[in-house]
């Protein structure tokens, strides 16, 4: 005695938040209807194990249906199979696409191909997310991935656009496609503190200032790809470090500012060639594909690292970096302000998210 | 040449993939009507095709109008191989033929095939122009309106009903044709599916002559169904109830005009009176008609005549294919005497007088008499017809000139047993029978027909001619005419004028006294003065299949009853196998009747509504399923209890066994007489000094059947003081049946069912309504016994509803209506359940209140009172359920890391969700899909009906060779049933409407072979298309200040 059939249909189709979010990460049925059982929804609603699992199963083959949809949130909403209702879709397609932070860490910056995938099982040890809905967000990068890489224009409003996503969700898409094509070096042990958080707000800083279309909206090209011509001048910031002179006004005009503010004050000034060395040589050697990979490494090595074996709190590296920009400013023999500020404005809002334990 | 048919192929969408190479399509479409075709260009590579193309023009017959589908189909251009066909999709014209319906179709209708499914959409116009035909032999019925709404459409009056079509069309089945052996099963679907198309369209365009030469102009309660009888053919037959409507002409102005929108409170009435009877005057004082109701269920009198004379009537069967005069040879006594009266009364066979509503005029339904149902066992033959060459096998042949004897045969198959029905009614001193169906349950060869109505007495000041003469009228016309043109005013002048005849009643109770003369009762019934009047006599239980009629008064609320049965029988072939079950037959009935009996009992109700018997036939077993609305009617007595006799008194510990049950049934009575709010004000018994003997009923008497109408059975004239019912247990299987009794598990708190429209007592639906349908196939071990196949199959019901609850747990507070119930057998071992019904969510806090208005008696008043307010809130709730259909407190999985978005949404929680989807809907407003209700009832609370558009009958059949693949036969349904769905839809989006009402999936044959990976299920359903306007929509253009105030409390309530 078996059941051998067991549908259900709704006119409007129903579909429970508790069950997909469980689906989404990858629950077999059985698993489902025991963290059910256990979450206490039979008391509440005088059901059996049985009734349970029937809508258990009934829900995951409802979701297994639309999932050919939500590849193509836009298709959810001129669909005639089911009718759901917008708010309804915009849950479906929200939770599709949330991720989890420890899984995109151990992916961010790799490069999202085949090999890629096959390794997921390892993180899935690693981070205790199952399989499954490991692969499932894997997918969701690499479809978003290869929408985006084709369009022009804004890549946050075309994730947006095309994927249907809140706009915190398609910001965060924008930073791992960002990542994933600059191939960003993150796995690092030295990186290991540094949360999705704080990468994603470097990628947005980066996407917004460093990318053409920063520049120029009216350019129709890729925000994905770092302005090659702001590389490019980058290395004339070089003048900074090597010109002797240049390097001693600087420091001492930005030591007269930082003077009597901070407790760290003899720190900072016996660091502060090294510093600058430091920062001026990231720009410089960011023309080289290689380096930009090791962008995140060098400003942890370079900079955050010795400020934090100076104890320097972060307010204190917050004030050392404006008056280390401003300085610049003040320079008589220093011509390039713009490219300057340009690059300062993110290297400090970068290294202020990232100075953390 | 009256009819110019145009068709436009605007565009195609989401097209799938036909060339692997460029992973592209090119599209192209024919378009067919009768035998013309024409095509667009192919428009090449594109999963978007813009076709764009000119106006195709047919020319026709409008008959050809009725029976033709106008077909589409979509090809794949392949230059050097054949075209692959993309998929099709049929649209039925009929809805374009009749002024009052729609008048274009146009929209995005899903391309559908039957081995892929849905395979994109395509979107197209559809135009008839009808030009006058003065021709008056003409073969075309277009113009009569058809309705599967078993009452008085919501924006017509009835002017008058007719009374009964029937008609019936028989075809051979292409998949039994020689042909299906070397055709592809794509192929052998579509002939199927095209075929069904064109015999629906002949059998509506055939009733539709029927009722014009009847002078009616509609049919409304129309239920069309097909036999699939295998090798011997297709059956599509159909009943109705003829009526001219008038279209309420002042109501279209409601949606636009102001003026007259509050006014009259007769307009906003049936929305909120839940089954006003489609004509809104309902809200006048009930008609002070006298209503009498009856009682009392005839069970098995329909085979009476099948056990007493089976041999011969299975004969009936023209097995070797001989023309009538042939079998005639074989024809026994009663059948002769059957055609003899056919010929006699040639007009009186046509006209019978049944009904097909279930819900009434006001004043029209004057006295119930009871449950009548009649079935027959028959043998099925092979299609005996020359004339069905493979060349035309598509082609209808017009039966008239044929000397085929099938649809004959069948014909006279139902004749038989509406004639059976008809001297059952009689024998209840009734002349009419209402809420008329029936139904019929094939198993290779046998056939079970089966019909069901409720004996009636219908008001004489309807009727044509006089007042009514008992049996003669029978002979007569039974044309029933109401003229309900002048609304109040007439009724109030009509029940004055029938104050002569019949003394004023209240009309709480009318219905319910007995139609029948007390002193020849048909039956063993209780009889008491009428709890209402005290002046009529009533029975003690009242069984019905109508709905429950408005002016009812009810004490509590209802709930469905189900009595479920299994009844092995052994494997056997033809005649004996039709013998055996033709003799198991009244022994299932009356076990379902004690079942319903009892289970009423244990409600502590005392009639029920919406009764309706599925016997099922499979090669080892019988199944038997009825279900009813139990309520308790305040005219009527309160049920005695439940009382459990030993027969062996003799053993102690067996003596406590049954106080113990009779404990149990005790508490359970308590418990039930709370959970539905039964307390009927307290009556003094004594009043009544009863004039006759009051029979008692016992159980036991269920038990002699009347072996024919005339013979009264027995009746225990044994004086009791208690009038407990009695339960003798005397053997192993009395204690399993009250352990069943007693394991029916109530309904969780918050919920309500009901197989009627709506639920007694409840009055204040909000607009949150979910229709759905649920599909379960159980597989039985073999050599269950009786006991355990029972316990099976009552679980399974059981369980099925367990899950409907939990599904819909979000909705709560709320009422399943409408819960219908399919029981097929598909295979040995398998047993099959479908449920299509309808959840309405309403607002609690009403309830409480109304609850209290409802035990005084006068529900109907309290809402005409709660009116404004009542609206107020049902907007309030229109807006937030809508918005969220979502269950309510449902935590989110917070341990799960990835609650990002959950988290998100804990930070701002609608708000966001609201601008997103706002912002989606407007980058595709282009394209977004309308919303369309579907429900099985006759009206969408909280809105008005301005519209129908015409009758939506579809049938479809989707097959699958790679099961697996597919998720499997739930994978495989599930889709199916969503397609279908999506189907329905869209074509009611093309007509114009946005709501499909009394819809019904009439037929799931589901058939597996998972050894070969292989599937197919064939799907029918119907419905009627309409427009629907909320409430609250009504009030915008109305009443502006109210509008703005309404639409601030909105916002405040939504967030």
């Amino acid at each position: 005695m078996s059941v051998e059939l067991d549908v259900f249909v709704g006119n409007t189709t129903i579909m429970d938040k508790e069950v997909y979010q469980l689906w989404l990460n990858g629950y077999t049925v059985n698993d489902a209807v025991k963290v059910r059982i256990e979450g206490g929804v039979m008391e509440e609603c005088e059901a059996s194990a049985e009734v349970l699992l029937s809508d258990t199963m009934d829900q995951y083959r409802t979701f297994q249906m639309c999932e050919r949809l939500l590849h193509h949130p836009a298709k959810l909403a001129n669909q005639l199979l089911f009718q759901i209702p917008p708010d309804r879709q915009a849950m479906l397609i929200e939770r599709y696409y949330a991720f989890d932070d420890s899984f995109v860490r151990e992916v961010l910056g790799k490069k999202l191909s085949k090999g890629t995938k096959k390794d997921l099982d390892d993180v899935s040890i690693k981070t205790g997310i199952m399989l499954k809905s490991c692969r499932r967000q894997f997918d969701n990068f690499k479809r978003v991935f290869k929408v985006v890489e084709e369009l022009k224009g804004p890549l946050v409003e075309n994730i947006r656009q095309h994927f249907l996503l809140p706009d915190p969700l398609a910001r965060d898409y924008a930073a791992i496609v960002f990542f994933a094509n600059n191939r960003f070096e993150t796995g690092k042990k030295k990186l290991q503190y540094l949360t999705f958080q704080d990468f994603a707000f470097c990628a947005g800083q980066l996407i917004n200032n460093w990318t053409v279309g920063a520049v120029d909206n009216m350019m129709e090209d890729m925000d994905v790809d770092l302005d090659k011509e702001f590389l490019q001048d980058l290395k004339d910031l070089k003048i900074l470090i090597t010109d002797k002179d240049l390097l001693d006004q600087h420091k001492s005009l930005v030591c007269t500012a930082l003077r009597g503010k901070t407790n760290v004050f003899n720190e900072m000034e016996a660091n502060f060639k090294n510093l600058s060395r430091g920062l001026v040589n990231i720009a410089a050697k960011l023309i080289n594909a290689k380096d930009v990979r090791d962008f995140f490494i060098d400003l942890v090595e370079k900079f955050i690292e010795p400020c934090r074996s100076d104890k320097l709190t972060s307010i204190d590296v917050n004030l050392y970096l404006t008056h280390y920009t401003n300085s610049a400013h003040i320079l008589d023999t220093f011509k390039h302000h713009t490219v300057w500020t340009r690059y300062m404005g993110v290297i400090k809002s970068c290294i202020l998210r990232m100075y953390h334990d | 040449m009256p009819g110019k048919l145009k068709a436009k192929i605007v565009a195609g969408r989401h097209l799938p993939v036909m060339d692997r190479a460029s992973d592209l399509t090119d599209a192209f479409v024919e378009v067919k009507f009768g035998n013309t075709t024409f095509k667009t260009d192919v428009y090449p590579k594109s999963l978007n095709p813009q076709w764009n193309s000119e106006w195709f023009k047919f020319e026709v017959d409008d008959e050809d109008l009725q029976d033709e589908p106008l077909q589409i189909t979509v090809l794949d251009h392949d230059t050097y191989s054949a075209n692959d066909a993309i998929g099709k999709v049929y649209i039925d014209i009929d809805p374009l033929l009749c002024s009052e319906a729609a008048t274009v179709i146009s929209g995005w209708l899903p391309i559908y095939d039957t081995i892929h499914g849905i395979r994109g959409e395509i979107n197209v116009l559809v135009k008839v122009d009808l030009f006058n035909d003065l021709n008056r032999f003409r073969q075309s019925s277009c113009g009569v309106k058809f309705f599967c709404t078993t009452s008085i459409p919501r924006c017509y009056r009835a002017i008058m009903v007719h009374g009964f079509v029937e008609e019936l069309v028989v075809n051979e089945d292409p998949e039994y044709q020689w042909i299906d052996r070397i055709r592809t099963p794509r192929a052998s679907n579509e002939a199927r599916q095209r075929l069904i198309f064109l015999m629906s369209g002949e059998l509506q365009r055939k009733i539709g002559l029927k009722v014009l030469e009847m002078g009616g102009n509609a049919v409304v309660g129309y239920l069309q169904c097909f036999d699939l009888e295998g090798e011997s053919g297709l059956v599509v037959r159909a009943i109705g109830t003829a009526c001219t409507l008038e279209k309420i002409s002042t109501f279209p102005a409601t949606a636009t005009h102001p003026s007259n929108s509050s006014p009259s409170k007769d307009m906003k009435e049936p929305v909120f009176g839940e089954e006003a009877p489609g004509v809104p005057l309902s809200s006048g004082p009930p008609t002070p008609l006298r209503a009498q109701t009856f009682s009392s269920f005839s069970p098995s009198k329909s085979y009476s005549r099948q056990s007493s004379s089976s041999d011969t009537e299975l004969s009936l069967t023209p097995k070797t294919g001989m023309g009538s005069g042939g079998s005639a040879g074989k024809d026994a006594g009663p059948l002769k005497a059957l055609l003899k009266q056919q010929t006699q009364s040639a007009l009186e066979q046509r006209e019978y007088p049944f009904f097909t509503l279930t819900v009434f005029p006001p004043g029209f339904l004057l006295h119930v008499g009871g449950v009548v149902s009649a079935r027959s066992v028959k043998l099925l033959d092979r299609i005996h017809n020359p004339a069905l060459g493979n060349t035309r096998s598509y082609k209808l042949l017009d039966w008239n000139s044929f000397t085929a004897d099938e649809p004959e045969t069948r014909d006279a198959w139902w004749e038989e047993i509406r004639q059976e029905i008809k001297s059952h009614a009689k024998s209840l001193g009734c002349h009419a029978v209402v809420g008329y169906s029936e139904s019929t349950s094939i198993c290779e060869e046998v056939c079970i027909l089966s019909a069901s109505g409720t004996a009636a007495i219908l008001s004489s000041r309807f009727m044509q001619d006089g007042p009514l003469d008992t049996e003669l009228r029978l002979s007569q016309q039974p044309l029933c005419v109401f003229s309900t043109g002048s609304e109040r005013v007439e009724g109030d002048m009509g029940s004055s004028a029938s104050l002569g005849f019949e003394e004023v009643v209240s009309p709480g109770c009318g219905f319910c006294h007995i139609p029948y003369d007390e002193l020849n009762i048909p039956f063993p019934a209780q009889l008491t003065y009428c709890y209402c009047c005290r002046r009529y006599k009533v029975p003690d239980v009242l069984f019905t299949t109508i709905d429950l009629p408005t002016e009812a008064s009810v004490t509590g609320k209802g709930c469905l009853i189900q009595a479920r049965l299994c009844r092995t029988k052994k494997k056997a072939q033809g005649e004996v196998n039709a013998t055996a079950i033709s003799n198991l037959l009244p022994f299932l009935e009356y076990e379902l009747h004690t079942q319903l009996m009892n289970k009423l009992k244990l409600r502590g109700m005392n009639a029920l509504f919406g009764l309706r018997i599925q016997i099922s036939v499979g090669e080892t077993m019988l199944l038997g399923l009825a279900s009813a609305t139990g309520v308790y009617l305040t005219a009527l007595p309160s049920p005695g209890g439940i009382q459990i006799v030993g027969k062996t008194p003799s053993d102690i510990t067996y003596e406590q066994h049954i106080s113990n049950m009779q404990k149990k049934i005790n508490d359970t009575i308590t418990k039930n007489k709370e959970l539905y709010e039964i307390n009927p004000p307290e009556v003094v018994e004594e009043i009544i000094g009863s004039p006759i003997p009051e029979p008692r009923q016992r159980s036991r008497l269920f038990r002699s059947h009347s072996e024919s109408s005339d013979d009264v059975s027995e009746i225990d004239l044994s004086h009791g003081k208690k009038d407990a019912f009695v339960l003798e247990i005397d053997d192993t299987d009395a204690v399993e049946d009250i352990h069943a009794l007693l394991t029916d598990s109530p309904t969780p708190a918050g919920f309500y069912s009901c197989n009627t429209e709506i639920m007694p007592g409840i009055q204040n639906w909000t607009s949150a309504i979910q229709m759905f349908t649920s599909v379960r196939v159980f597989r039985l071990n073999a050599n269950l016994t009786n006991q355990g196949l029972n316990k099976i199959f009552s679980d399974l019901c059981e369980n099925l509803l367990k899950s409907l609850y939990f599904k819909l747990r979000s909705m709560v507070p709320c009422c399943l209506c409408h819960l219908n119930f399919t029981v097929a057998i598909p295979e040995d071992e398998l047993i099959q359940v479908a449920v299509t019904a309808v959840a309405l969510s309403f607002d609690k806090e009403q309830t409480l209140e109304n609850g209290k208005q409802s035990g005084e008696k006068t529900p109907i008043k309290a809402i005409t009172e709660n009116d404004e307010q009542l609206q107020f809130n049902l907007e309030l709730n229109a807006e937030t359920s809508s918005s969220s259909i979502s269950p309510k407190g449902l935590s989110e999985v917070g341990s799960h890391p990835s609650a990002r978005a959950s988290s998100m949404e804990k930070a701002s929680p609608l708000p966001e969700g609201r601008s997103r989807s706002l912002r989606s809907n407007r980058s595709y407003s282009g394209s977004s899909v309308a919303v369309v209700k579907m429900t099985p009832l006759s009206f969408i609370p909280g809105a008005k009906i301005i519209k129908y558009l015409g009758i939506i009958n579809m049938f479809f059949i989707r097959e699958t060779s790679s099961l697996r693949e597919e998720g499997g036969v739930s994978g495989f349904l599930h889709t199916f049933i969503a397609e279908v769905f999506a189907m329905v839809r869209a074509h009611v989006a093309a007509l114009g409407g946005n709501a499909v009402v009394s819809y019904s999936m009439k037929e799931c044959v589901f058939m597996e072979n998972p050894n070969k990976n292989q599937a197919q299920c064939l799907i029918n359903v119907s419905g009627d298309a309409v427009i629907f306007v909320r409430e609250s929509e009504l009030e915008l253009t109305s009443v502006q200040p109210q509008s703005a105030t309404t639409q601030t409390s909105n916002g405040g309530e939504g967030t």
